[in-house]
Formats: structure tokens, C-alpha cells, sequence
């Protein structure tokens, strides 16, 4: 075999491996540089003042990439319908869960939705769910300490406000769209 | 509904993957350019060796080809959502170890050794893609039957006592080579340790979820340190001095280093103190020290890498050095598959010591795209951790990714004489089965994990209330 050959081919192999790293990298860039985190106001003023901030936004660059590929399903939910569900503080600060109209369970049992490695928690301690319009409920199980939402403590299933922080224990969760 | 402003101030981490694609056409596509890399370099191997290309490549390519495709199949089938880079790295780096298993059987000076010592020559690399189709059955097996990771948090304690059955076996049969790591069961010899480094984990990542409260609590602040209470140095002490008596009865460097490291490791991951961390490096250190001032294997391990071309330890075995000579003469774009003279290190050259051969074939340029596919593995392992929803699921990936990237540290690190020697083979590339196999069982662990992360939450067990109890609609 000639050296020429032989030269191309070690270069070659070289190239091909680093390429394959290359690509690799590339399918979990959105882990290395993160995700862009789109943020929505919860209240109305918020919601309009971003609004007009977008439509500047949109004229000033020509095309702004629309942020809603991730999002799927669920053809009647609203404009202000959540989308996930975010861990806030707690030992899983930073777990969402995506809501795509299945029940959210709470609770120290493993087989819970999120489960929450917390002494103050029960083994079942709360559940999210849609009603039949689409509006997220949260229902408190007969917990020992209790379900907060925002400072009270709940009795009875209640819907949940965008960004409003629900206590369970050490754990905050809280409803974004 | 599709608003693009960003507010800096709010911190989203976005660690769960929301209504994730599966990604699974991701996979095949990587899978199949993982498959073609090792075609290439067998290609390469036989025209550098014999000036034509040889003929065993559409074996090899196929066999290689159809254990990617089964896992994929299975991973599309019993795991959809899991993570996409896991089996595409897995499996470039177990082809890449068969073809220098390959190339290294084709060398004349090896096959003259073995027809010498054992009277025979048998070529490896048969054997290895043998190796990797159980490990590949076995990777299956789990994806199909493990339906949830948390089930294997029932079996903490069967776990811990399996560990260490595990561990203690090698010491009730002989030595070889000077390491007590293996045990022979009719005709097959198998290397424990690679199992317990999985089992152990499970073991860790169970125990530390219930116990972590009492260890990350209730401690002292002294100089910016937690100080923990002495009942509850309890637990690390034990896995210390467990590791020292593997060091001691089984003299492997390696195994005692892993265990001790995953423990420190989980230890901090679930506590978040870092005084465990400096804790567990001193304790190692006055492990090492105190052990290497008697025992006479590790003192002869830290010769060798202390001064590996002195006439005493070049005396005893050349491999060390042979492995350094190997490293240096590869360069930055190393001699090109096949033109290299890795075959002197002779014993152990195509398993212990086969990172040599990568490092004077493909130079530093191969040996560091090598590397950071391990990395990328263990970043895989990691990312997953962060994504699961569950303590247990989180611990569990942590140990098994950073057992997974200690022994690549202590093996990289032992050829290439940055740290003493030890008996351990790189991850999915050493000719071993064990090793393979434990190997893929762990990387199907991790699939396992990543799938219940990143599957969008199920619908749980519907409340049997709801059937029983009637409700009155006005």
C-alpha cells in the first residue's frame, strides 16, 4: 500500500472520529449553551406591556424564531393554559414535568409523578389535575401537614393561578406556562 | 402565544425535557455513523497490515452492525424516550475496541509469545464480538424487564450483601497475575468486580436517599467545614475499610479506588457537604500510604510508575515503560491503524493496556476524541441525574456515571503514568467479558433512568374510588 494512501487514511480516520464527536455535540447543544427560557407575565399589564415590548421586538428583527416547537397536543387549552410544572425550591429545585392533560401526583410513594423525598411530606400528599375545561386543579390527599397555596391552606380542590407557588413541605412547585 | 422576550432576571432552569420528542431517528442516525467508524478502521488496519483489505470486514461490519440495530430496536420499542447519545457512544467505542483487539491479534510478535506461553495462539477478537453480543443480550434484557429504575430501590440491602459476596469471592481463588479478581466457575473465569461496581451503586443511592438528612444536618460548622458527628461517620468508614481490605487481600488497586470514589462521590451528591469530599481525600490518602508501607504488590505498582525505565522494575515487567514509549512515539496524529509497534508491551497489551495502542495508532488527536466520548458518556449520565424526578433515580445515575468515569481516570491515568497502575480495563474497549458486559448492563441502566426522566409523566393507576363511588349529577 502506498504511503500516500496510508497518510490519507490516518488523517482521514482522525477526521471522521472528531466528527462524530462533533455531531454528538451538537445533538445536546441546547445542554452545553442552554435552552432559551421564555418568560410570560402572569398578570394582564405584564402580559400587555410584553406584548408591545414583541411587536418592537418583531420590528426591529425581521423574524424572531417562535418559541412553541416543544409544545404539542392539547388543541383546546387556552392562551394562558400552563405547560408545565416547575420545582421552585426543594431537593428537586429545577424538575419540571410536562402537563399534557394527565393527573400530577405528589407524594413520598415512589410511584408518584414527583416524588418528594421530604419528612414533612405523606406518602400521598397532593394531586394536579385538569378538570373537564382544561383549568389545573390542585387537591390536597388528607396530607398530614397540609398543601399551601400561596399563604392558605387548602380544603378543597382549587385551581391554580399561573405562578402561583404551591407548598408542600420543603418543596415549592408552581404552574408556568 | 408564542412570545420570544426574555426576562434575564428569572432564573428557569430547564433541566426536564418538556413534551420531549423521543429523538429516537436521532440515535439511528448517530448509531449508524458509529457503525461505519470502526468498518473504516478495520479497512485501514487490513490495507496498513497486508496491502488489501481484509476479508473478514463484512463480518465484522455486519456483526457490529446487527447488535446497534437490535438495541436500537429495543430502545425504540421498551424505552422511547430515553437519551439519544448513550448507545451511539457505547457502541462506537466497543467497535473501536474490537478492531484494535482485532489488529492486535494480527500482530506476528503477539502470536509468537502466545504459541510460546500457552502453546496456542487463539485470536481475541472473535471472542470480543462473542462478548459483545451477550453484553448487547443483557443491555436488552434489562431495557425490556426493568420497567422503572425505583423497583431496584426494594433490593438496597439484597444489593449491599450481593456486593459483597461479590467482592470477597476472588480472595478464595488463586491469584492471577498477581491480582485476586477473578473467580472461575466451570471452565469460565469471570471478574466480579466489574458486576459489584453496578450492584453497589444501587446500594449507595438507596442507603444515602433515607440516610442523607442525618448526614447533611446534623454537623458542626468548624473553618468553613461541616464537621459531622462521629456516629455518623459510620457509614464511610465502613466503605473504607472495606476498600482497604480489598486492597490488602485481593491487592487491586483499581476496584478499592472505584468504590471508595463512587461512595465519596454519591456521599457529596446527596448531602451536598463538601467536607465530605475532603474527608474522603484524606482518608484515601492515608489508605494509600498506610497500605503501600507494607504491602509488597502496590509498593512494586508505585515503582513502576514512579521511575518505569529503572533497571529494577524494567527487571521485573517492561509494560509501564513499553506503554510510555508507546504514547510518545504516537505523537500529535499518531503512526496510522495498524503501523504502530504496541504489540511490545506484549502481556495484557490488548486489554489493560490496549489505551497504549490507541495512543501511538491515532496519536493524541484519537486518544483525546476517545476521551471526550467517555466524557460525553458520563455527561449523558450526569444530565440525566439532573432530569429525574426522583432522589433515588438522581443518586443512582450519579454513582453509576462517576464509577463509569473513575475507572476511565484510573485506567487512562495507569497507562499513561500519571497515577500507579492498576488492574482495570477500560470501559467497552479492553478485551474482557466481564468487562464488556457489566459495561453495556450499565449504560442500560442509564437508559432506563433517562426514559422515566424524559417520558412526559403518565397517567397514574386510575383511583379505584372513582369506579366504586357513584356521583350524583343534578
Amino acid at each position: 500500500m502506498s504511503e500516500l494512501t496510508l497518510t490519507v487514511m490516518r488523517l482521514g480516520f482522525l477526521a471522521v472520529l472528531w466528527l462524530f464527536v462533533i455531531v454528538a455535540v451538537q445533538v445536546i447543544r441546547s445542554d452545553l449553551f442552554g435552552t432559551r427560557v421564555t418568560q410570560r407575565g402572569s398578570r394582564r399589564e405584564a402580559g400587555r406591556q410584553q406584548q408591545a415590548g414583541r411587536q418592537q421586538a418583531q420590528r426591529q428583527q425581521a423574524a424572531p424564531p417562535p418559541q412553541r416547537g416543544q409544545q404539542s397536543g392539547g388543541g383546546r387549552r387556552g392562551r394562558n393554559a400552563p405547560s408545565k410544572l416547575v420545582v421552585t425550591e426543594g431537593t428537586l429545585t429545577g424538575t419540571t414535568v410536562a402537563l399534557q392533560g394527565q393527573t400530577v401526583t405528589l407524594g413520598r410513594a415512589h410511584d408518584s409523578t414527583i416524588v418528594l423525598d421530604d419528612d414533612y411530606a405523606s406518602s400521598r400528599h397532593a394531586r394536579i389535575y385538569p378538570d373537564r375545561d382544561g383549568q389545573w386543579i390542585v387537591e390536597d390527599l388528607g396530607s398530614t401537614n397540609g398543601t399551601y397555596l400561596d399563604r392558605s391552606r387548602l380544603t378543597t380542590p382549587t385551581p391554580i393561578p399561573l405562578g402561583a407557588p404551591i407548598r408542600i413541605g420543603k418543596t415549592v412547585i408552581e404552574l408556568r406556562k | 402565544m408564542s412570545s420570544t422576550s426574555q426576562s434575564p432576571t428569572h432564573h428557569t432552569s430547564t433541566i426536564g425535557a418538556i413534551g420531549a420528542p423521543s429523538r429516537r431517528n436521532t440515535e439511528l442516525a448517530l448509531l449508524a455513523f458509529a457503525v461505519v467508524i470502526p468498518v473504516f478502521a478495520y479497512a485501514n488496519v487490513g490495507l496498513a497490515m497486508d496491502g488489501s483489505v481484509p476479508t473478514g470486514l463484512l463480518g465484522y461490519g455486519l456483526g457490529l452492525g446487527l447488535l446497534a440495530g437490535v438495541a436500537h430496536i429495543v430502545v425504540r420499542r421498551y424505552a422511547r424516550y430515553a437519551d439519544p447519545l448513550l448507545l451511539p457512544l457505547a457502541t462506537l467505542l466497543n467497535g473501536l475496541g474490537l478492531v484494535v483487539i482485532w489488529r492486535l491479534d494480527q500482530s506476528p510478535r503477539l502470536q509468537h509469545r502466545a504459541k510460546i506461553l500457552f502453546h496456542a495462539f487463539s485470536p481475541d477478537a472473535p471472542k470480543q464480538l462473542m462478548y459483545s453480543a451477550l453484553g448487547i443480550a443483557f443491555f436488552a434484557v434489562i431495557i425490556v424487564f426493568l420497567k422503572d429504575h425505583r423497583i431496584l430501590q426494594r433490593y438496597t440491602y439484597i444489593s449491599m450483601v450481593t456486593a459483597l459476596v461479590l467482592l470477597v469471592a476472588p480472595v478464595f481463588f488463586p491469584a492471577v497475575n498477581g491480582a485476586k479478581i477473578w473467580i472461575s466457575i466451570g471452565g469460565f473465569t469471570i471478574q466480579p468486580g466489574e458486576f459489584a461496581k453496578i450492584i453497589i451503586a444501587i446500594f449507595f443511592s438507596g442507603y444515602l436517599m433515607v440516610k442523607r438528612d442525618a448526614l447533611a444536618l446534623a454537623s458542626r460548622r468548624f473553618m468553613g467545614l461541616y464537621l459531622p458527628r462521629g456516629r455518623d461517620l459510620g457509614p464511610i468508614l465502613t466503605v473504607w475499610a472495606m476498600s482497604l481490605l480489598i486492597l490488602v487481600f485481593e491487592t487491586d488497586l483499581g476496584t478499592s479506588l472505584l468504590f471508595f470514589g463512587m461512595f465519596v462521590v454519591v456521599l457529596y451528591v446527596a448531602t451536598e457537604r463538601t467536607s465530605w469530599i475532603v474527608f474522603g481525600l484524606l482518608m484515601s490518602a492515608v489508605g494509600a500510604v498506610g497500605v503501600g508501607s507494607f504491602e509488597p504488590h502496590v509498593q512494586q505498582r508505585v515503582q513502576a510508575w514512579l521511575h518505569p525505565f529503572s533497571d529494577k522494575v524494567m527487571a521485573q515487567s517492561d509494560q509501564v515503560a513499553q506503554s510510555l514509549m508507546s504514547f510518545g512515539s504516537g505523537g500529535v496524529m499518531g503512526t496510522g491503524l495498524g503501523q504502530g509497534n504496541s504489540d511490545l508491551i506484549g502481556f495484557a497489551a490488548n486489554s489493560d493496556f490496549i489505551f497504549a495502542t490507541f495512543g501511538e495508532e491515532m496519536g493524541l488527536a484519537g486518544v483525546m476524541a476517545v476521551l471526550v466520548i467517555y466524557g460525553l458518556i458520563v455527561e449523558r449520565g450526569i444530565r440525566t441525574a439532573l432530569a429525574a424526578r426522583d432522589p433515588f433515580g438522581k443518586l443512582l445515575a450519579v454513582g453509576l456515571s462517576s464509577a463509569f468515569a473513575i475507572q476511565v481516570f484510573v485506567v487512562a491515568g495507569g497507562v499513561m503514568g500519571l497515577i500507579p497502575l492498576s488492574g482495570m480495563t477500560m470501559p467497552f474497549v479492553a478485551y474482557g467479558g466481564s468487562s464488556v458486559i457489566a459495561n453495556w448492563a450499565l449504560v442500560g441502566i442509564l437508559l432506563r433512568i433517562s426514559d422515566t426522566a424524559r417520558r412526559p409523566a403518565p397517567a397514574p393507576n386510575p383511583n379505584p374510588d372513582v369506579e366504586m363511588t357513584q356521583v350524583v349529577r343534578p
